[in-house]
């Protein structure tokens, strides 16, 4: 019942004249904010919305874009050493994408290339030097997307956006335990008739919360302190556990 | 029970560490070793980070020598001048350490040398410790009177002093040498070091027995901590959570392997911990040795 609520509010809204002249596509997240805490394992959230005319849909969800280092392995006296690497500028740390039917039966190439939806078409630049290179090695790039998708964070399953009606749909979006923090943007594309009709976006934030926060927040800004008070902790600890042996 | 590490930024079953350090924590206790050149390839093998593994475990080694080296002071077994000497080596050693360990990371072959130093250090020691158990148990009979130490070119050594508690007169650059190496073991390895330390004190030393592992244990207290304190600042690589699950199991671990230690034979306990210490290290070997899943692999720039 509760789940039915957002989709009850969207019917709304899309009754409401105005409103639903507005915009084509309505989205929301049932929250729009991951907290990490002790217990996180990963988590689901469910993305719902309404159009206002039937279509195929698209949604792309990037996190946020870091550099990233590839390494390739080279067998040196019988043991496998990283040899050559190459760092990449700007990759997204999270990408799924996620569509009521394959992206071929709706989609032209040249909308995919330019929206860069699906794993081929994300622009991945390599730089060397703080130069970027006109095109990234294509072994380094394959590389790359495997480990992401190897560690759940490169997901394509280009099929689980439901239509719940002609107008209401819902797609469940997975963000494993080692989902990077800071901002999150959604994209919801509808096409109708192999054309891109409209856009919708939303963000997302993921925050580490509570203790994990603080213990992380200590470690990288007070470093020293951090260190400082591990080796507290570690000695008081120690001296617990000889005393209340020795009673016992 | 799920708990996600906040600097290893992974999610772990908190009973699985747990256990893990109730494991070593008990052959610790069995065997009257350390432990962290178990509990870091044990680490690794869950999927901790190599790096966190490491400056983690040179944390929990922190307590457990507090806990260990508390019992040694009482007996008076901790020779303080000897233990002042290899600390200022450790000292050096774990500071250049950790120095090496930062650089060897930004050049991504930090997992490679960690792996190395086990397989080389892991087969030696298990490998010495099997023969010597073999022999042990072979020749139980057989009384062979063994000289403490016997002199050499080290004893020409400058620097002499003079360490009462140990009957010694000997280089400091002797104690130096063996801190400052134990050190960089320390700080790569994330180990105390006692399996070399120990040793090295016997023979290269000649300390009495008695005074070894008390005097170690104090050693390592002060190189671990400034392993911890120096990775904290300069790789923040230190683990509080993973390093607290491990030691509360660590000590639970520790009490009961040291009652059941009482039953078995010395000799045979040496020859079970060799064994352990060899499968540890095959399992390193082939993990470097076998063609990997992926060639490629990833790491965030400018770590």
């Amino acid at each position: 019942m509760r789940q039915l609520i957002p989709f009850l509010t969207i019917l709304l809204a899309l009754t409401l004249p105005d409103r639903a002249q507005a915009r084509d596509i309505t989205i929301d997240l049932t929250d729009p904010i991951v907290s990490i805490t002790t217990g996180f394992t990963g988590t689901d959230l469910l993305l719902y919305g309404a159009v206002k005319q039937a279509g195929d849909l698209v949604v792309v969800v990037r996190g946020p874009a870091r550099d990233e280092v590839v390494r390739r392995k080279e067998k040196v006296l019988g043991v496998w050493v990283n040899r050559d690497e190459l760092v990449f500028d700007k990759v997204p740390s999270y990408y799924r994408i996620a569509s009521n039917r394959p992206l071929k039966e709706f989609m032209n190439p040249e909308d995919a290339d330019r929206l860069q939806i699906g794993l081929p078409n994300l622009d991945l630049r390599a730089k060397v030097s703080g130069k970027l290179l006109p095109e990234a090695p294509y072994d380094f790039r394959e590389g790359l997307i495997r480990n992401l998708q190897r560690i759940g964070l490169y997901m394509t399953k280009p099929d689980n956006v439901v239509f719940l009606s002609e107008q209401l749909f819902r797609t469940r979006l997975r963000f494993p335990a080692n989902v990077s923090v800071g901002t999150f943007t959604i994209e919801v594309y509808l096409f109708r008739d192999n054309k891109l009709q409209s856009t919708a976006t939303t963000l997302l934030t993921v925050r580490k919360f509570g203790v994990e926060a603080q213990v992380y927040d200590l470690a990288h800004r007070y470093s020293l302190a951090y260190g400082v008070l591990a080796v507290i902790i570690a000695v008081v600890a120690g001296w617990a556990a000889n005393a209340a042996f020795r009673k016992g | 029970m799920d708990i996600y590490l906040p600097i290893a930024e992974m999610s772990v079953n908190a009973f699985a560490i747990f256990g893990m350090g109730a494991g070593v924590g008990f052959l610790s206790g069995l065997f009257g070793v350390g432990g962290g050149f178990l509990m870091t390839p044990l680490l690794i093998f869950t999927g901790i980070p190599p790096a966190v593994a490491v400056a983690t475990e040179a944390n929990q080694i922190v307590a457990a020598s507090v806990s260990g080296v508390l019992a040694h002071w009482k007996r008076g077994n901790v020779d303080l001048k000897m233990g002042m000497v290899l600390l200022v080596g450790g000292v050096i050693g774990s500071s250049v350490g950790v120095w090496l360990f930062t650089v060897l990371r930004e050049l991504g072959q930090v997992d490679l040398v960690i792996k190395l130093c086990y397989v080389v250090f892991l087969s030696i020691i298990g490998f010495l410790m099997l023969v010597e158990s073999m022999r042990a148990i072979m020749a139980r009979k057989r009384d062979v009177p063994r000289r403490q130490h016997t002199h050499n070119w080290l004893h020409g050594l400058p620097f002499k002093m003079r360490f009462r508690r140990s009957r010694l007169y000997i280089s400091a650059l002797l104690p130096l040498g063996v801190g400052v190496f134990v050190g960089l073991l320390a700080a790569i390895m994330g180990v105390g070091g006692g399996f070399v330390m120990v040793p090295a004190m016997i023979y290269l030393l000649g300390m009495p027995t008695s005074v070894v592992v008390g005097t170690s244990l104090f050693q390592i207290i002060f190189v671990t901590a400034n392993v911890t304190v120096l990775q904290s600042v300069t790789n923040q690589t230190v683990d509080v959570v993973l390093a607290l699950i491990l030691l509360f199991g660590g000590v639970i671990g520790a009490q009961f392997g040291a009652r059941f230690g009482g039953r078995i034979r010395g000799e045979q306990l040496r020859g079970m911990l060799a064994l352990i210490v060899l499968a540890v290290c095959a399992k390193l070997t082939y993990d470097l040795v076998a063609t990997p899943v992926d060639l490629y692999s990833i790491g965030l720039a400018g770590h």
